[in-house]
């Protein structure tokens, strides 16, 4: 179990991490999400020992790793551009951590061999890392990283540089090969792509602006993002900027919103379906006057002659239904998710089922 | 990253300990409290005329040569042929003849009565020499082109190696011509080698000695000429210190600037085995191009050599005879062995000791903190020192250690070290962090990540460090000579005893002592590019 | 595979490493010529009791058996440190005055005399032979400098060119400066050489302070080649280099025509070249030797003074420096016969070039080369 416990960092005046605090359970794959440059490769080299935090602690399995050299660690770290050793064949770079175990020339062989077919790269021993492919380069320096049987390996964005659809092999192959090393205690993986995300991992942390913004299993992110940030990092693009009046009634370009029970005296207000950190009774007296967001789920919305008036500016085919990008006479854009197809330039009205209340 | 304190040390108690300490009390003892050297200097415009012709023929000389050497460094980097190393090998033997030998040599080709006249005058039905070039300021760009090919070739060809040509590659794709792609493209990734190289032969030819005092002649003078006439024949000391801490200044401000550029030029360059990059001349246009060149660089470096030993056969085997002959049974003879057996000797207790104490040195420099900025030009400092000076130095601080037979390789350590911190350097500041850092992961020590991943891929440049502190060793003279014990002479000491007394025997002594120098010096060279580990590793 | 690269090469790298240090260590010396190298750490210069070490120049040479003579008799072995060229050795002894690197200095000559006793390094030591010595090469009245070898710095010619072309060779150095020896001579700089500044001693010895300036500009009018060193005049200038030169005459020693046979493995019984040898067109050099002021063994160093003015010593100077014994009726080498002696070479008081010397150089170098 690797435990973090309030980490920061500060780069040049600025701080990059602001007290991160992260428990990866054993026999679990953790995904930290977030924009790049939003300080996540930091944690991983902070995890690694290759820099220090300015403050807080990372213990795994209750051990204060502060002062353990990184060669001691039994950590693994896959590194974005892989570095691979240029001087060395595919062979060599796998059996580098094992050499430096000294394990025998039988035991190395036998375990590269291994590694080398978990990677699915049987028979590309002697082959110069230089001359392989993108892809394969990747699942060499996965096999590198596995061989010396970690027990934490932590990958950053390994995935990076692939193109999607060989992505999305890997990804796949990557949750099964990692779930399948019994020595790895667990997984710490990092990128800045949601689907990648959501294949791999057991759990997502979501890091914006050197904090953690939600943590959770991807559903559980799905169904309630916990802020405006969290759902826009997770795909979701019907955001509006919110206001809770004196009386309870949410302002937001598309109209006016009151809790579910108002709206049941009063047919015509639109209902809001959930407000995270808000509860109806604060939101009903008006008491919380703070900006929120709305969010609004593309299959929340039905087209109809009544309701918002709107004009469809694009409508493509996607996975059995058809999404739509349609923009109201107030000029908000909304995408929504409906069964049949739009004519381009139809004029149509939005009914919305219910909107979330998130904190902005 | 942090720096790298304790590998410092080393370099630096070295430094301190040999360089520094005697220069200090020379200079002190030369001022002796009063600085009328330096107000001579300021008052008399001629030190001020020698000082820019040393700038202005070190920079026309210094550009010359990366004008002639870079196509051969782009031919050795990007193309396979057979003898490449032999090649190479060749091209650092002019860096190791003494200034004395090249001179005859230049002067049996270029003089009024020497081949190449003679030959247009039949030829042309010309009364007169039509070349008339030695005591000019040609014959000196001639000479230092002759003589720092090898560090461009080297210090350049070694970095271009290594350059991922994907790149040049993705600029052609991208719509650029040849032309555009090298200025735009490659010339940039190479730069830090570039600079590298051009630095170090800018402060040769700014420190020149020979070459300008013996086929510049006496009307053309450098700084360092100047020194040595004021220290030796004037025993102006006061003057000479002036002037030392002028070139000093000078050459201090020159590394640090450059030095400063060279570290701003510096990027993780992907770097790729040289097997795949490098590829045989194809088309007829290439094959023209890469023979033609290597044929002209022959033709350039190696006419001097090859009359020197053509020469040295003018009485068969007969000087070669005599060397072993201590007809006059003088005290002073060298059996010709022994002169080799010394140089050698000095020569491998130099390689340890630059090698060792330049790569020490240069990886505190890759860090770039503020004390690496000022100690990267400080490293350089003793190239840029008269060894006359430096040599009265050791007399005055050294004690009961000048006498000291290690003072030779010491000398020449100083003089290479600077070479070796030069042809690491870049090499050292492109190896991408993440490969160290990849394998302390997967549970390397910091010592051992050195042995697996820097040394291995540095190989090739500390080969080139390793050549280089060879040649200066093998062919130093102005230093050895002042501190070189009469019963250990290296081979340049013995070629000028017998170049010290007239007749023809004496010459052709020297001349087939020179040939033993270049076929030692070009064995070994070979035998140490061998060493290079593997031809499919860096 | 590349493992095994790696430490062959590594395994390579250290057996030279061991090769060459092995060489260079005396117990298994290979070779008969005793070398002594330490096996760790420096010499100490003190010398033990019985060792004598004596500064010099890098022309000095000597027979093997000669010196061998001297250790035995008097019971030392001798160290000859040579520090560079004669000038650059003198200054070497005179920096390290305070704590000296040796116990006797060998060749300073009359050009550098001044500047040795101004120095005040040299302790006064008169040998009981000294008596005998012309008193032309005694220099120095308190003796702490004795003359042990004298030659002379003149004008060679190359024979063969100026019968080629039926002129006589110059006789005087007025003739350098007449039309018909345009653009033949060559002469070294006085700054650097020193038979440079040998030969500017005798212009102005031949034409005095106030004139010699003239007959150089003249002689820079009529074409005269400069060059530092020489080794560059003497190999590559001259026509009888063979290596390019062609000039005619070259300012040169008195007996490098006989050593120009000496060392032509028989091959000349001729000299190549003459001498110019009219009135003032030569200058005498004049080599002296000198105890040390606080040598650690000035008995030693005594007796080698003693032992450089012995017929021994003197006999075997011509051969090993090409020069002449100072004791009168030393007994020369037969290939001395080729070698010439001006009649009255140029004559410069000691006392007139301590003054000037520096002051002459630099109004030469004004009038000839800038």
């Amino acid at each position: 179990m690797l435990k973090i416990i309030n980490v920061t960092k500060t780069y040049a005046g600025a701080p990059l991490l602001r007290g991160i605090s992260l428990t990866i359970n054993d026999g679990e794959i953790m995904c930290l999400l977030g924009s790049s440059g939003g300080g996540k490769t930091t944690l991983l080299r902070i995890i690694a020992g290759l820099e220090p935090a300015d403050a807080g602690e990372i213990f795994f399995d209750d051990q204060n790793m502060r002062d353990a050299p990184i060669h001691q660690r039994g950590f693994g770290l896959m590194f974005q551009d892989l570095a691979l050793f240029p001087h060395k064949n595919v062979f060599e770079n796998v059996a580098f951590g094992l050499r430096m175990q000294s394990a025998s020339r039988a035991e190395i062989r036998a375990r590269v061999n291994e590694m080398l077919e978990l990677v699915g790269l049987a028979g590309f021993a002697a082959r110069d890392v230089n001359n392989l492919s993108g892809g394969e380069q990747q699942r060499v320096a996965l096999a590198r990283s596995l061989a010396p049987r970690p027990r934490l390996l932590m990958l950053d964005e390994p995935l990076g540089a692939l193109d999607r659809i060989l992505r999305e092999q890997l990804v796949a192959d990557l949750r099964a090969i990692l779930k399948r090393i019994g020595t790895l205690r667990a997984a710490l993986y990092v990128t800045h792509d949601q689907d990648e995300a959501f294949a791999i991992a057991d759990r997502i942390a979501i890091i914006h602006a050197g904090r953690i913004a939600q943590i959770g299993a991807a559903a559980e992110l799905y169904r309630a993002p916990a802020s405006a940030f969290v759902a826009r990092f997770l795909g979701m693009t019907n955001l509006f900027p919110a206001r809770v009046c004196a009386d309870g009634r949410v302002e937001t370009e598309l109209g006016t919103f009151v809790t579910a029970s108002e709206a049941k005296q009063s047919p015509s207000e639109l209902e809001i379906a959930s407000a995270q950190s808000f509860d109806s009774a604060s939101l009903r007296s008006g008491s919380h006057l703070a900006m929120t967001s709305a969010l609004i789920r593309p299959d929340r919305v039905r087209v109809g002659a009544s309701g918002v008036p709107a004009r469809v500016e694009e409508c493509t085919f996607r996975a059995g239904r058809y999404r739509a990008r349609v923009v109201t006479d107030r000029g908000a854009r909304l995408t929504i998710e409906i069964d049949r197809a739009l004519a381009i330039d139809a004029r149509v009205g939005l009914e919305i089922e219910s909107v979330e209340l998130l904190p902005a | 990253m942090k720096t790298h304190r304790p590998a410092l040390l080393l370099p630096l108690a070295f430094l301190a300990a040999f360089y520094v300490y005697p220069l200090a009390a020379i200079l002190q003892t030369s001022f002796s409290g009063d600085t009328r050297g330096l107000a001579e200097l300021c008052a008399d415009a001629y030190y001020a005329r020698v000082l820019a012709f040393t700038v202005f023929q070190a920079a026309l000389s210094t550009l010359l040569t990366l004008v002639v050497a870079l196509p051969a460094a782009y031919i050795f980097a990007r193309y396979d042929f057979r003898g490449a190393r032999v090649l190479r090998a060749l091209t650092t033997l002019p860096f190791l003849m003494p200034t004395i030998v090249v001179a005859t040599a230049f002067s049996a080709l270029f003089g009024p009565r020497g081949s190449v006249n003679l030959a247009l005058m039949q030829f042309l039905q010309l009364d007169q020499p039509p070349i008339q070039i030695l005591n000019t300021l040609w014959v000196i760009l001639l000479a230092h082109t002759f003589y720092n090919f090898t560090i461009v070739l080297r210090i350049v060809g070694g970095f271009w190696a290594n350059l991922d040509p994907q790149v040049e590659n993705a600029a052609r794709v991208l719509g650029a011509n040849r032309a555009r792609t090298f200025l735009h493209v490659t010339l940039p990734l190479i730069a830090p080698a570039i600079v590298a190289a051009a630095l170090l032969v800018f402060i040769f030819d700014f420190t020149s000695f020979g070459v300008v005092l013996i086929l510049g002649g006496p009307r053309l003078a450098t700084l360092e000429v100047e020194i040595y006439r004021q220290t030796v024949n004037l025993f102006n000391l006061p003057i000479a210190a002036a002037l030392s801490l002028a070139q000093l200044v000078c050459t201090f401000a020159l590394m640090y600037v450059y030095t400063r550029l060279q570290a701003r030029l510096a990027q993780p360059l992907r770097l790729r085995p040289q097997a795949i990059v490098k590829r045989k001349p194809q088309r007829a246009r290439e094959k023209i191009f890469v023979w033609g060149y290597l044929t002209a660089m022959l033709v350039f470096l190696m006419t001097p050599l090859v009359s020197v030993i053509a020469a040295s056969f003018e009485d068969g085997s007969g000087y070669y005879a005599e060397l072993f002959i201590n007809r006059r049974g003088s005290i002073m003879f060298v059996p010709p062995m022994e002169a080799v057996r010394n140089s050698l000797f000095f020569a491998a207790i130099t390689i340890v000791l630059a090698v060792g104490l330049g790569l020490l040195a240069a990886y505190a420099l890759v860090s770039q903190s503020r004390a690496a900025r000022i100690l990267d030009p400080v490293f350089m400092l003793p190239l840029g020192t008269s060894a006359v000076t430096l040599g009265f130095g050791f007399i005055l601080a050294l004690g009961n250690l000048r006498a000291s037979i290690w003072l030779v390789p010491i000398a020449h350590a100083l003089i290479a070290f600077p070479f070796v911190v030069r042809s690491l350097l870049p090499m050292l500041r492109s190896i991408q962090p993440q490969l160290r850092q990849a394998a302390q992961i997967l549970g390397a020590s910091p010592a051992r990540v050195w042995r697996e991943i820097d040394l291995p891929i540095v190989a090739r440049a500390v080969i080139v460090g390793a050549v280089f502190a060879f040649t200066v060793s093998m062919g130093e003279f102005g230093a050895t000579a002042l501190v070189a014990r009469p019963e250990l002479p290296t081979i340049p000491l013995a070629i000028y005893r017998f170049l010290g007394q007239p007749g023809l025997v004496n010459f052709g002594q020297a001349l087939a002592l020179s040939t033993i120098l270049m076929v030692v010096s070009a064995a070994a060279i070979v035998a140490m590019e061998r060493l290079r580990v593997g031809e499919s590793e860096f | 595979m590349n493992k095994f690269y790696i430490v062959s090469a590594l395994a390579l790298i250290a057996l030279a490493l061991i090769g060459c240090a092995a060489a260079g260590t005396p117990t298994p010396a290979p070779t008969a010529t005793p070398i002594t190298m330490p096996t760790a750490g420096p010499k100490p210069t003190i010398p033990p009791p019985g060792e004598l070490v004596v500064m010099t120049h890098d022309s000095f040479a000597a027979s093997e058996g000669v010196i061998k003579a001297f250790e035995t008799t008097a019971n030392v072995k001798l160290k000859i440190l040579k520090s560079g060229d004669a000038g650059a050795a003198l200054n070497k002894a005179i920096l390290a005055k305070s704590n000296p690197l040796a116990d006797a200095f060998f060749g300073v000559d009359n050009t550098f005399l001044s500047r040795a006793l101004n120095a005040d390094i040299f302790e006064a030591y008169k040998p009981a032979s000294a008596s005998n010595l012309p008193a032309a090469f005694a220099l120095d009245p308190d003796f702490k400098l004795t003359p042990t070898d004298y030659g002379d710095v003149c004008l060679n010619y190359d024979r063969a060119y100026f019968q080629k072309k039926t002129l006589a060779p110059p006789q005087t150095l007025d003739d350098l400066t007449k039309p018909q020896y345009k653009s033949l001579t060559v002469v070294e700089n006085p700054a650097t050489s020193s038979p440079g500044l040998a030969f500017l001693l005798a212009t102005v010895g031949q034409f005095g302070k106030d004139k010699y300036l003239d007959f150089w500009k003249a002689l820079r009018a009529n074409d005269v080649l400069v060059t530092e060193g020489w080794e560059d005049a003497y190999y590559a200038k001259s026509s009888w280099g063979g290596k390019g030169g062609d000039r005619p005459i070259v300012v040169s020693y008195a007996t490098s025509p006989a050593a120009e046979v000496f060392f032509s493995d028989g091959k000349l019984k001729e000299p190549p070249t003459g001498n110019v040898l009219g009135d003032g067109a030569c200058f005498r050099q004049v080599e002296f030797v000198g105890v040390l002021k606080g040598a650690k063994n000035p008995d030693a160093a005594r007796k080698f003074v003693d032992f450089m003015l012995s017929a021994k010593f003197q006999e075997d100077v011509p051969a090993q420096m090409f020069v002449y014994p100072v004791m009168p009726g030393t007994k020369l080498p037969a290939f001395f016969k080729f070698a010439e002696s001006p009649k009255k070479p140029a004559v410069v008081s000691t006392a007139d070039i301590n003054a000037n010397r520096d002051a002459w150089i630099k109004a030469w170098t004004d009038a000839v080369l800038r």
